[in-house]
């Protein structure tokens, strides 16, 4: 049920509405007195402020970096408000006390708050414009020992986790959207596991932009401790405005011995008008997780549907020995978006492996490209890789680019590499439907097919969901 | 069962079929043949509702009634079916997942309940005997990575578990070696009855020495210029087609 509300149904993007919610809400432009302003607002120690300067200085020494395969005009870093917040905010443990608006947009998106109507086995955290609403659930967690919390207030309740954290997988000047990201982020979610425990709920994160005018810098950290193990999901849906709007997100994941983090993304971010391709998302994400232990894991699984141009590469650093990094991708284009995305495994210490497997589908006149690196050190004996990414056009305008890198330093590495182009055609429709399957079942079924090995590793009701999705938004680009 | 009266139909732009007649009774089985371009192939693709083929003129009647307007798989559980000349291979989907969709599609459209798994796997597995595909082909994608005669075995699969009212065989012989012939030709005389109408498009006499014939078809440039029995066939393997080109030609012109 709550899993129709991350992924929607009827082909419109009915996530287009905008909520009036009054907010607290910055001047536009970025100088070290914003930046002060803003952590001032959020009551954070000194280390915190400190982070933030050390990033924006380093950004402010960075050029914007433009390989992307992907066209875009100029940003305009002083146009935008970088920081904005419901006035109302709720308290830790009553949701009842968010401004009712708020809950009311999560209820049309048809996410349940009601106590009875929530998913029973999903923990949530609601984030509307990068504020953290609440978590549901919070009771059972906290018996567990898990920690679901918005960042801000785990700044105040675990400072030594992030101070020790924060940063750690992805510096502060790993690159130019994640260095302002770090210098700007307003909230995010924090997830916490205790050796030992495997978490006992799936958990999940629900991000909503609704302001038109600010940027969304979203600060996720996940840490498993030994032993552990935890799944989450986040799912993103933004209102249809005329403007771009730019989502520079930033996601850490450190799994410690033996410890397993599953990471799973939803992504339906407004994607522009389909004719005119104005507006829509821009998704700059810096997603990385360290396998830091012996024996841990690391699972990306992302399906991306939506936002004007994507632009990321969860990526895993596979540490420990016998670490293991897995991704699992379907990226959808259609309309005018653009999508640049894949990911890189690094594999730094014995015995290490990685399965990469791509799936990407464009229709209508948009581009899809595959950027993936696979890089072998040296020192790391007996690594494994497996890279599997199958491209399917959909008509004859659209376009589908893979750019592998791999990188082997060790020789008792085992490298493989499969890919394979495919077109979905009125053909193989005209089978389907020839044979009494109706068309809507039938590019459900030929998506479904071909995106089979990845839907596979998404909990079950979103997997069904996803598929559903992926069936709608290609319904009028077949033809 | 299937009447098409005075059409003319085309595709991109181009007319095909010009001004054809066709009747086809319960029980009957006729064979249409012709030299390459005639336009068989265009038929029995007009006839399953194929979107890049147009009715220009005419009329189809499927149990009385006019089918143009309805949709593929509509005229699938209406009763039609169609054995392509060389079928697609659609990655992804195995043969039995696709099988047991299309089949309780059907069902749903006739308001009958789903066939139940462990019921369809048999079922399945009989067909598949019978026309001695191997079984592990059920779990292959559909059509990938199978033979020429491979597919149209799969094809005459199909036909047995979806047990259509009308099956019209698109060149199902070409590109088969005996044993294929003797399996196909088998799995073909299985289906037919008293109530099922069945139109093979061939270009050979030798499926019609395994499944005789009833009316004999000649169709040149979009048009079905002469009618017989099965003798007409065995004429058509002596002489060819080009006896019957000149006096249409006087006669038609």
């Amino acid at each position: 049920m709550s899993a129709d509300a991350f992924l929607g149904k009827g082909s419109e993007y009915k996530y287009g509405f905008v909520s009036h919610v009054e907010m607290d809400t910055l001047p536009k432009g970025l100088n070290e007195d914003i930046i002060a302003q803003i952590s001032a607002k959020k009551g954070e120690p000194p280390f915190l402020l400190e982070f933030r300067l050390k990033a924006y200085r380093r950004w402010v020494e960075m050029k914007e970096p433009h390989w992307v395969n992907a066209s875009y005009p100029a940003i305009d870093y002083q146009n935008i408000s970088y920081y904005s917040a419901p006035k109302k905010k709720a308290t830790l443990d009553n949701l009842e006390d968010a401004d009712p608006e708020i809950l009311r947009t999560f209820e049309r998106l048809g996410i349940p708050l009601d106590e009875q109507k929530r998913l029973t086995n999903v923990a949530m955290d609601l984030v509307f414009d990068s504020v953290s609403i609440g978590v549901t659930f919070k009771k059972k967690l906290t018996e567990a020992g898990v920690v679901l919390c918005s960042i801000s207030e785990a700044v105040h309740l675990y400072p030594e986790l992030i101070e020790k954290y924060l940063g750690s997988v992805v510096p502060i000047g790993d690159n130019f959207f994640a260095a302002l990201n770090s210098a700007v982020f307003s909230d995010g979610s924090f997830v916490y596991i205790p050796k030992g425990v495997r978490c006992p709920l799936e958990l999940s994160t629900y991000f909503r932009i609704n302001d038109q005018e600010s940027g969304q810098f979203e600060r996720t950290l996940i840490i498993a401790e030994d032993n552990s193990y935890v799944s989450y999901l986040e799912g993103c849906t933004a209102p249809a405005f005329d403007n771009n709007q730019l989502h520079a997100a930033v996601v850490e994941l450190i799994a410690l011995d033996n410890a397993e983090i599953k990471y799973a993304t939803v992504q339906n971010w407004y994607s522009g008008d389909p004719k005119t391709g104005l507006g829509g998302v821009y998704n700059f994400v810096t997603k990385r997780g360290k396998c830091a232990g012996v024996n841990s894991k690391i699972s990306w699984s992302q399906v991306e549907v939506g936002a004007a141009i994507t632009w990321k590469y969860p990526s895993c650093i596979l540490q420990g020995d016998n670490s293991v990094g897995e991704f699992y991708s379907v990226a959808l284009t259609n309309g005018k978006m653009q999508a640049d995305t894949g990911t890189k495994m690094i594999h730094i210490g014995k015995n290490t492996s990685s399965t990469i497997i791509s799936k990407g589908i464009s229709a209508d006149q948009s581009h899809n490209s595959y950027r993936g690196l696979v890089k072998i050190i040296p020192r790391a004996t007996g690594a494994r890789n497996y890279t599997q990414c199958d491209s399917m056009l959909v008509g004859a305008e659209c376009s589908a680019n893979t750019f592998p890198y791999i990188e082997v330093g060790n020789s008792t590495s085992q490298v493989e590499h499969e890919a394979s182009t495919s077109k979905m055609n009125e053909e193989q429709l005209f089978y389907f439907q020839s044979r009494g399957i109706s068309m809507e079942d039938s590019i459900n079924m030929v998506v479904n097919g071909f995106c089979k090995d990845v839907l596979c590793e998404l909990p079950l009701e979103f997997a069904v969901e996803a598929q559903k999705l992926l069936g709608l938004k290609l319904e009028h680009s077949v033809g | 069962m299937l009447e098409i009266k005075n059409l003319y139909a085309s595709v991109e732009g181009k007319e095909i079929i010009k001004d054809l007649c066709l009747s086809v009774r319960p029980g009957e089985i006729h064979a249409i043949m012709g030299p390459n371009g005639a336009g068989k192939s265009t038929l029995a693709k007009l006839l399953a509702g194929h979107p890049a083929y147009t009715l220009d003129q005419g009329e189809i009647l499927f149990k009385g009634a006019n089918i143009i307007d309805m949709e593929p798989d509509a005229r699938a559980h209406a009763g039609i079916f169609m054995s392509f000349q060389y079928p697609i291979e659609i990655p992804g989907v195995s043969n039995s997942e696709f099988l047991r969709a299309a089949l309780n599609a059907k069902r749903k459209a006739h308001g009958e309940p789903e066939l139940p798994l462990e019921e369809f796997e048999t079922l399945l597995k009989d067909c598949m005997r019978r026309m001695e595909i191997r079984e592990e082909f059920k779990d292959r994608n559909l059509n990938e990575g199978f033979s020429g005669g491979e597919k149209k075995r799969n094809e005459i699969l199909q036909m047995l578990i979806l047990s259509p009212d009308l099956a019209i065989l698109d060149e199902t012989d070409s590109g088969l070696d005996i044993d294929a012939m003797r399996i196909v030709a088998s799995g073909i005389n299985d289906f037919k009855s008293a109530d099922k109408g069945l139109i093979l498009i061939t270009h050979y006499q030798r499926l019609l020495d395994y499944i005789q014939p009833d009316f004999v078809h000649v169709m040149v440039d979009g048009k079905i210029i002469r009618s017989g029995n099965a003798s007409l066939a065995l004429e058509l393997e002596e002489k060819g087609y080009d006896w019957l080109i000149p006096t249409n030609k006087e006669a038609f012109s």
